[in-house]
């Protein structure tokens, strides 16, 4: 094993657990997007040094893995905030008017959907379906999901996360 | 199993989790138990009933009894008198939208009454996670009746006598898809289940995967025995963690039972079962790029033939159907294909599971026999659109399908008829919109969405949705051309005909139906610069209302077109002619009396 990425205690520990991923999918076919989402789980993100740990555990080329790191919306480059704001753009929520929500979120976090918030607390995304289209607009806060929004609740429901 | 005086099914779908069921559930249990009763009130907690803008909702048997919206402070009050008392609890009963009367019984909503539930036929009814109340209702009676007496020729010959066709989308005779995996040469095969559901609005495969996620496990095991496969996977999309859960839950009390592993029910036959996890990108629903993101590889769509049955996993022959297919296939065997083929139309057999949603009362999840009509699902089973509204038009389809209109309303809903009306089947998802949804908004809309989505492989899907796009973001601005409707035609057609996948060639349907449905809302938006459904922002005037304004002025000074004249204390009004909708006034009224129309 190669130590060129190890600069502290807590750092060495998500290497650690990201080696033990590669061995469970070593051998497994298809590997690498089940190792993906492992490594997103341990660093919050996909940063070229986990890339190429990974290239190189699964023997493949790094340009594979960026190839399908990026591929994948699922799958990010840059580190995202604490909480993980998912607003549905799905048809449902759509047509029940999630645009003005998106507007209400912006306004409300002072930033665009695809940033975070300067304090490292929010990121804002957008989610294609989370599958609770009777509830429309939705919108999820990790595994928190909040239906029948109006752009009034916005500020309400942030609070509970601040 | 012990037997209890009373059974409460409280729904843990998604709808009903967001809306607080767990802890109605918590406080059930912490309730029963202070009243002495947890020996006589068995409480469950099901996959998804249906009715999820109702919840959280609870049925209590034996009689049946559905309440609605019941909060945390509801518990009490349900086990005090319906439990103890035996008195129902009326203002937690459903009401239907069009009458006053209130329907305690869950047999007698019509929302409930007019299904006819296979795919999800225990789903709401039982425990997902335990996989005795499955075996309970009949499950993996199949596969035992099977694994002993069919041969796989006759398994296949079945499939094709019921005339089960795939509820994925394109609804392919599904024996006849099992035959080809059969018929493909090679040593290993391979069973997939695509549980991708990609489709934005639609969420049936989710339930079935949550409320009764055996049913899927037991069917590709059959599909497996068919074909000669002995490994499968689970694609499921990463939307849904719980799905995953409860699937993963299920896998391994399966094999525990025997129903999964090496020797199932000691056949001598072998198959097992993997889950993968998707990653957020919804080309990867078509079975050709969904295998490749199995492989591991990006998931784009390659062209066909050859087709997975031939070609497939890993190169192998595979077999792949969708959730819901495979959810009927168990009821499919159990009860017979007599049965089976009694219900729907003479070229969709069966029923069609529909994910009701948008501007509709009851939104949520119906089965009905293929062939309901749109009416009856809207107005009987959904109660009709919501506020006094009127209906202007249903999405079915999803990205790839069209409209359905006020015309459509007492089409039969089956494959030939929908395609017929310039729509699709699709994976089952329904959106209803009314007067105040804008349809060139929509198209626009579903074309951003196909556009975001398109994987890139092939020009005329990159590029030329891209166009499209920037067509109808024009006109939605007030910037269209008169020949723009021509042109979203022609590149429309263009596109349909040259497209890699199923993705770009069915990417403009949405555009040309609407065209077709609507061209007079597009016109407007041309011509008159307006869009009826008052929905386009570029296209709004600015007003002042006559009432709310105090006339202070504060408008008037801001306004750099000097566009707002007025007196003191008297309203003021805007001079549409001047107005550039730089939205100053809006921002500076003290008074909230200026709004866009
Ligand atoms: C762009 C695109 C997206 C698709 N998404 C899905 C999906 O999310 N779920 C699904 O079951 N089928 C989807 N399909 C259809 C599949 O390619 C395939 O036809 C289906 O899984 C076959 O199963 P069935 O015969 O049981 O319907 C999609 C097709 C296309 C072209
Ligand atoms: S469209 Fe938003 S949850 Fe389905």
């Amino acid at each position: 094993m190669t130590k060129t990425c190890c600069q502290n205690n807590a750092t060495d520990e998500k290497y650690q657990k990201l080696n033990k991923v590669i061995e469970e999918y070593k051998e497994k076919p298809g590997g690498l997007i089940p190792v993906l989402h492992q490594a997103q789980l341990i660093f919050g993100y996909l940063p070229k040094d986990v890339q190429i740990k990974v290239a190189e555990g699964l023997d493949l080329p790094l340009s594979e893995v960026f190839g399908v790191v990026t591929f994948y919306s699922f799958f990010s480059l840059k580190p995202r905030g604490k909480y993980t704001i998912g607003i549905c753009l799905g048809t449902a929520c759509y047509v029940k008017g999630a645009a003005e929500i998106v507007e209400a979120l912006e306004k409300e976090l002072g930033i665009k959907v695809g940033d975070s918030t300067e304090d490292g607390l929010f990121s804002l995304m957008v989610t294609r379906c989370v599958g609770a289209c009777g509830l429309a607009p939705v919108l999820t806060i990790g595994e928190d999901v909040y239906g029948r929004l109006t752009p009034e609740m916005i500020p309400n429901i942030l609070e509970r996360y601040q | 199993m012990e037997t209890f005086r009373f059974q409460v099914l409280i729904c843990g779908g998604a709808g009903c989790i967001s809306s607080g069921c767990k802890a109605v559930l918590t406080k059930f249990r912490s309730e029963l138990k202070a009243h002495n009763l947890e020996d006589e009130v068995n409480v469950v907690e099901t996959g998804c009933i249906g009715t999820c803008d109702l919840g959280p909702v609870i049925v209590i048997y034996p009689e049946g009894v559905f309440y609605q919206k019941v909060s945390v402070d509801d518990v009490k009050e349900i086990i005090e008198e319906h439990i103890i008392k035996g008195k129902l609890v009326e203002r937690l009963h459903y009401q239907h939208p069009a009458f006053n009367e209130k329907v305690p019984l869950y047999n007698d909503i019509e929302f409930f009454k007019r299904q006819k539930r296979i795919a999800l036929r225990n789903v709401g009814l039982i425990d997902p996670q335990v996989i005795e109340e499955y075996i309970a209702k009949g499950g993996y009676s199949s596969l035992g009746k099977i694994l002993s007496k069919y041969t796989p020729e006759q398994v296949i010959e079945e499939l094709k006598k019921s005339g089960l066709r795939g509820r994925g989308g394109a609804g392919f005779p599904t024996g006849l898809k099992w035959e080809f995996a059969r018929k493909a040469p090679g040593d290993i095969k391979y069973v997939v289940c695509n549980a991708d559901e990609g489709d934005p609005g639609a969420f049936m495969d989710r339930s079935v995967l949550e409320g009764d996620p055996h049913s899927v496990i037991e069917a590709m095991t059959i599909g497996a025995y068919a074909i000669g496969a002995h490994q499968g996977y689970v694609y499921v999309r990463a939307e849904y963690p719980l799905a995953v859960e409860r699937l993963s839950l299920a896998i391994e009390k399966a094999r525990e039972f025997g129903m999964l592993g090496d020797n199932i029910l000691a056949s001598g036959f072998s198959f097992d079962l993997e889950i993968r996890v998707g990653a957020g990108a919804f080309v990867c629903g078509e079975e050709t790029a969904l295998i490749a993101s199995i492989e591991g590889k990006r998931g784009e769509p390659r062209p066909k033939p050859p087709f997975p049955a031939v070609h497939g996993l890993w190169g192998k022959p595979t077999l792949i159907n969708n959730v819901e297919t495979f959810a009927n296939i168990p009821a499919i065997f159990q009860k017979g294909i007599e049965w089976f083929t009694k219900i729907g139309t003479e070229k969709s057999k069966g029923t069609k599971v529909f994910a009701l949603a948008g501007k509709v009362h009851n939104t949520g999840l119906v089965e009905v026999p293929m062939g309901t009509t749109l009416r009856e699902i809207i107005f009987d089973l959904g109660g009709g659109i919501p506020k006094g509204k009127r209906f202007k038009a249903a999405q079915t389809g999803g990205p790839s399908g069209g409209c359905l209109t006020e015309k459509d309303l007492d089409l039969p809903m089956d494959y030939e008829s929908l395609i017929a009306a310039g729509s699709m089947m699709g994976s089952g998802g329904l959106i209803v919109m009314d007067e105040d949804n804008c349809m060139v908004d929509v198209a626009r809309f579903f074309l951003e969405f196909t556009q975001d989505e398109s994987c890139g492989k092939c020009t005329p899907c990159r590029i030329g949705t891209k166009r499209m796009l920037e067509i109808l973001t024009r006109i939605t601005r007030g910037e269209g051309k008169e020949e723009d409707i021509d042109l979203l035609e022609e590149l429309a057609n263009s596109i349909k005909s040259t497209a890699l996948c199923g993705l770009g060639q069915s990417a403009p349907n949405p555009v040309l139906s609407t065209i077709k449905n609507f061209r007079d809302e597009y016109l407007a938006h041309i011509r008159d610069k307006e869009c009826p459904a008052k929905v386009c922002q570029a296209l709004l005037k600015y007003n002042i209302s006559s009432e709310a304004c105090k006339g202070c002025g504060l408008c008037a000074r801001n306004c750099p077109e000097k566009a707002i004249s007025g007196e003191a204390k008297k309203p003021y009004k805007i001079d549409q002619s001047l107005c550039v909708k730089c939205g100053k006034c809006l921002e500076k009224c003290p008074f909230n009396a200026i709004y866009l129309k």
